[in-house]
């Protein structure tokens, strides 16, 4: 006799590794302590473009469930507070730096940017020891004029050595990779990166120090947008930075995929928009360990602009793909009201946590 | 040792020796435990899902934390995608369950890979080979455990106990061959349910023991149908056939217990092939199994209804198996029934020992090596035909 082979007792150990983030604490104090947190950069300038209140509190839509389709634990939230970043807000949040004006009469544009380490709740009771810049996922989205004169002064408040590298035209030594400039920047470490503007587009900045896939895995990533010298025709701006969690940290694959930050955020909290009303949204790939990623709305249709360094579109679509590091600008304009879902069109990414809703009113 | 009756001379001493290591234990806990650095590396959180039970838009996992710290369940994914679940709001700790209900539109015969995202990150994976509706526990479900347990456990045992009287004409030396015969069908039985039973064990997760388990209920068994066979026998070293009968139906049926198990357990996921080749491979296994019982019978008459009681002892527990396996999936307490089969065949061998050894005291000659090799080799032919 054989005792067959019973499928309910496989087992498999957990394959997670845990790291110590003794620094976490030390980082945040210290940004706190210089009265820098995630609102510290607050604008001097809003560059005329239309203000947007950010957060839509309130409304938290049970979605999902069963046949409906997937969901966390019904009703479960992770603590946004706590995290000290909201989707909501981020989704709206552009940060322009402190401006003044150089000898030569140019826009001289001026952050400040912390890297810290946190423990952030990426899904309702699971926590992720993320690296951070400005203690959110993503990063702060830094925005800017071409033609600007640009100065980042990257303060390392993590416990493992970060760098900020900006794609776009800068020197060498302005690169913020490992052994160039000032290279590598070690904790309590600080420097200043300064580099013009250009070219204009939809671009971003991530650490570049090694093991690279781990160091943006872990949340070190965030927009950076070139506008060009005409501006772009008024809209309801958004920033959405398409990114995973692999919290087993095994390198193969994410469990969670999510924009902005929280897996089925906007799906609780959809992204308020006008009828009518054109929406341009910077969108960013940034996830690792997946080869692609993809934007696809529902019941409508956008101009793309890859990159955003063309000011015609490319293509009149409904869904598009971007590699690792790829960017572009969709467009859109609602036709009717009620309720748009966007997500990955790899559906595996949506069901993991990467869709969420438009919620079109008059 | 002195013939003093003073119970304080006697215990005091041991009564103060425990009372101090008591107090040295104690005191260890609260200071020693902080004189060592906690675990270096990362928790470790280990969930085994005991059981899973299917029913229509619902997959419910019975978890048990197998670990040695206590598992927070964050959220769970199927095939890789989010769904909503209930239970498990609070932490696991060691040894503790919990019944996790997935919400999740499930389909007959697909494979499901279940991932259980702990709080800290951790993946704990569980797979379902082919998904089947877990069978109610409801009369239907009796009746046939019970028709499966007839089948394959008391009808074969019954049928190869008709063949008492031919064994009656083949003599002493025959005898010998035949119980020969006996120990090899047994022997087999035995190293084949030890590899069952550590197979089983390997798949547990280890908090309860794991293949110590299978040799501790082998180990029980065996001292338990020792002192079972002193206490029959009244002192008397002399056995008696009717007496070796029942220890063997005793052995045999604790045998038949892991078997019926096996039954229930595939039944209940799906995998088990009903039918007639399952019904004539265990009635040809089994068959042989009712001839060791009355091996030992050949000199004696016992009544029918005696035979018929030792059928049942042999073949009832496959019932009882077949009931317990279709119900409760605990891959623990399987390979524990498991090594209790191993330990009473074991005993039952060296009960049967004396009556294989010649007039001059030997064991081996030819014929009884003859009849040890076509145990042995009739229980893994016949293992052959039974697909459970």
């Amino acid at each position: 006799m054989t005792v067959p082979e019973s499928p309910e007792h496989d087992h498999s150990p957990p394959s997670r590794r845990k790291f110590l983030l003794g620094g976490a604490l030390a980082g945040t104090a210290g940004a706190a302590a210089l009265g820098i947190g995630g609102a510290m950069t607050a604008s001097a300038d809003n560059g005329g473009q239309p203000g947007h209140s950010g957060s839509q509190s309130g409304h938290a839509h049970a979605h999902g469930g069963g046949a409906k389709g997937p969901t966390f634990r019904m009703d479960s939230r992770v603590d946004h507070d706590a995290n000290g970043f909201h989707p909501t807000d981020i989704l709206r949040d552009f940060d322009y730096g402190t401006t003044s004006r150089t000898e030569d009469g140019r826009v001289l544009r001026e952050w400040d940017v912390y890297a810290t380490d946190e423990e952030i709740e990426v899904a309702p009771g699971v926590t992720f020891p993320a690296w951070t810049f400005n203690g959110r996922i993503p990063g702060p989205t830094l925005r800017c004029t071409e033609g600007d004169r640009l100065r980042v002064r990257f303060h390392n408040g993590s416990k493992h050595p970060h760098t900020m590298h900006f794609h776009g035209m800068h020197p060498a030594e302005m690169d913020g990779i490992p052994g160039l400039g000032a290279g590598t920047i070690e904790p309590g470490g600080s420097t200043v990166y300064e580099f013009d503007a250009e070219p204009f587009g939809v671009h971003l900045y991530h650490c570049h120090v090694g093991p690279l896939a781990e160091h943006m895995a872990r949340g070190l990533y965030g927009t950076f947008i070139v506008d060009p010298k005409q501006g772009r025709p008024e809209a309801d701006e958004q920033v959405m930075v398409m990114h995973g969690f692999n919290t087993t940290f095994d390198g193969e694959g994410n469990q969670l995929y999510a924009v902005n930050g929280i897996p089925f955020h906007y799906m609780h909290e959809p992204v308020q928009v006008k009828l009518g009303e054109l929406v341009r949204i910077y969108l960013v790939n940034t996830l690792e360990y997946d080869p692609i990623n993809s934007f696809h709305v529902h019941g409508n249709f956008f101009d793309y602009y890859p990159t955003g360094t063309r000011l015609e579109p490319s293509e009149f679509t409904d869904t598009i793909i971007q590699g690792q590091g790829q960017r572009g600008i969709c467009e859109m304009r609602f036709k009717y009201p009620g309720k748009y879902m966007f997500h990955a069109h790899k559906t595996e990414f949506a069901e993991l946590g990467w869709m969420g809703f438009f919620e079109v009113t008059e | 040792m002195t013939t003093t009756s003073n119970p304080v001379r006697t215990w005091g001493p041991a009564v103060a020796v425990v009372a101090l290591i008591a107090l040295v234990l104690t005191a260890l806990a609260i200071f020693g435990g902080n004189t060592l650095p906690d675990r270096t590396g990362p928790p470790a959180e280990e969930l085994a899902v005991e059981q899973t039970t299917l029913t229509p838009g619902t997959i419910t996992l019975t978890v048990r934390n197998t670990g040695a710290d206590p598992v927070r369940v964050g959220q769970v994914f199927v095939n890789d995608a989010y769904v909503d679940f209930s239970g498990g709001d609070t932490a696991i700790d060691r040894f503790g369950t919990e019944k996790l209900r997935l919400d999740y539109p499930w389909q007959a015969e697909q494979p499901y890979h279940i991932s259980i995202l702990t709080s800290t990150g951790a993946v704990i994976e569980h797979e379902i080979d082919a998904a089947v509706a877990t069978p109610q526990a409801d009369g239907g479900f009796f009746a046939l455990m019970t028709l499966l347990g007839t089948y394959v456990g008391i009808i074969p045992v019954v049928l190869g106990m008709l063949f008492l009287p031919t064994l009656r004409r083949i003599g002493s030396r025959g005898v010998r061959v035949l119980l020969a015969v006996t120990v090899g069908l047994l022997a087999f039985l035995a190293i084949d349910a030890t590899l069952e039973g550590f197979e089983l064990a390997e798949e547990a997760g280890g908090a309860f023991g794991g293949p110590a388990l299978v040799v501790l209920g082998a180990l029980l068994a065996f001292l338990a149908l020792t002192a079972l066979d002193h206490r029959l026998s009244g002192g008397n070293a002399e056995r008696t056939g009717l007496r070796l009968a029942l220890l063997i139906a005793i052995g045999i049926g604790l045998h038949n217990l892991g078997e019926g198990l096996a039954i229930g357990s595939a039944y209940a996921v799906g995998e088990l092939a009903l039918g007639v080749t399952l019904v004539v491979g265990f009635a040809i296994h089994n068959t042989t199994e009712g001839l060791a019982i009355v091996s030992p019978l050949t000199q004696r008459r016992p009544s029918l209804v005696r035979l018929l009681g030792l059928g049942v002892i042999a073949g009832a527990p496959a019932i009882l198996g077949a009931l317990i396996g279709g119900m409760v999936t605990n891959t623990e307490l399987s390979s524990f029934l498991l090594g209790i089969g191993v330990g009473a065949i074991a005993q039952v061998i060296v009960q049967l020992v004396p009556a294989v050894r010649d007039k001059a005291g030997r064991l081996l000659d030819p014929a009884t090596v003859g009849g040890a090799t076509a145990g042995l080799l009739a229980m893994y032919l016949t293992g052959l035909l039974v697909t459970a």
